[in-house]
């Protein structure tokens, strides 16, 4: 079934590299998403609590 | 065991800030996982900000001598692998709406049409997405990979094969025959069939 002789099948190679250039795209498309502003301030909310609970834990 | 910076005095500047303040410098990329993963960016949002919530808490666990964006990244796919073990009806049918949308041929101007491959991306399992991202785009080794995935190396790398495999087949590309070799009915059935069968 899996029959990985890849060095000699170029064209095999060739589809991998663009699928590689494909996902990479995937992926920094992915990091181009404008970040929300929920996670600032949730980070800033978990600082500030974490700033009056200190010593206090669970 | 609040850690408050100076507690615990490390010899290693690197090593004695608080990895917490890294967070937020990581969540583009964590973000870029999720979504990549989910293919759904409210979806995507959940699940940073479920991880962050985790990071935050779980922060005395993290050894700040490793990779902040692995150990961030596995908490994120394990918080959707148990959330999707739980709504896997849900995803089922969504993955069925994808894959009734695809049954047009791939452009064979040679190259892959982007949009193609995000369709056929779109209908991999998570596990396939999820392999891909992580040693083909994300620049993780597969070793990082396979300790991220809690799996051996040897099967991060026959699920990046199957799942680049996959992915041709769902593009209509037969790997042994050449990039661009014309669709028939079989391939077409196999891109129909396949979306519910994907693994």
């Amino acid at each position: 079934m899996s029959s990985d002789r890849e060095e000699d099948m170029p064209r095999r190679q060739a589809l991998r590299a663009q699928i590689d250039e494909n996902l990479k795209r995937v992926y920094s498309d992915a990091l181009k998403e404008e970040l929300p502003d929920r996670f600032r301030d949730l980070l800033a909310q978990l600082k500030a609590k974490d700033g009056t609970a200190a010593g206090g834990g669970s | 065991m609040t850690a408050t910076a100076g507690t615990r005095p490390d010899p290693l500047s690197d090593l004695s800030e608080d990895p917490r303040d890294r967070l937020a410098g990581a969540i583009p990329r964590l973000r870029a996982f999720a979504i990549s993963l989910t293919r759904d960016v409210s979806r995507a949002d959940d699940l940073v900000q479920e991880t962050i919530l985790k990071a935050w808490s779980n922060i005395d666990k993290f050894d700040p001598r490793t990779n902040l964006d692995a150990w961030l990244f596995t908490i994120l796919r394990n918080t959707f692998y148990s959330g999707l073990r739980k709504t896997r009806r849900e995803v089922q049918d969504s993955d069925g709406t994808f894959a009734a949308g695809l049954s047009e041929k791939p452009a064979h101007d040679g190259r892959l049409a982007f949009k193609d491959f995000q369709r056929a991306f779109d209908q991999l399992s998570p596990e396939h997405r999820e392999v891909l991202i992580l040693v083909g785009a994300s620049g993780f080794s597969c070793e990082e990979a396979a300790e991220m995935m809690g799996v051996a190396v040897g099967t991060v790398k026959s699920r990046a094969s199957r799942a680049r495999k996959r992915l041709a087949e769902l593009m209509h590309l037969e790997e042994g025959e050449g990039l661009f070799s014309g669709t028939d009915g079989a391939t077409q059935a196999v891109v129909l069939g396949g979306a519910a069968a994907a693994r």
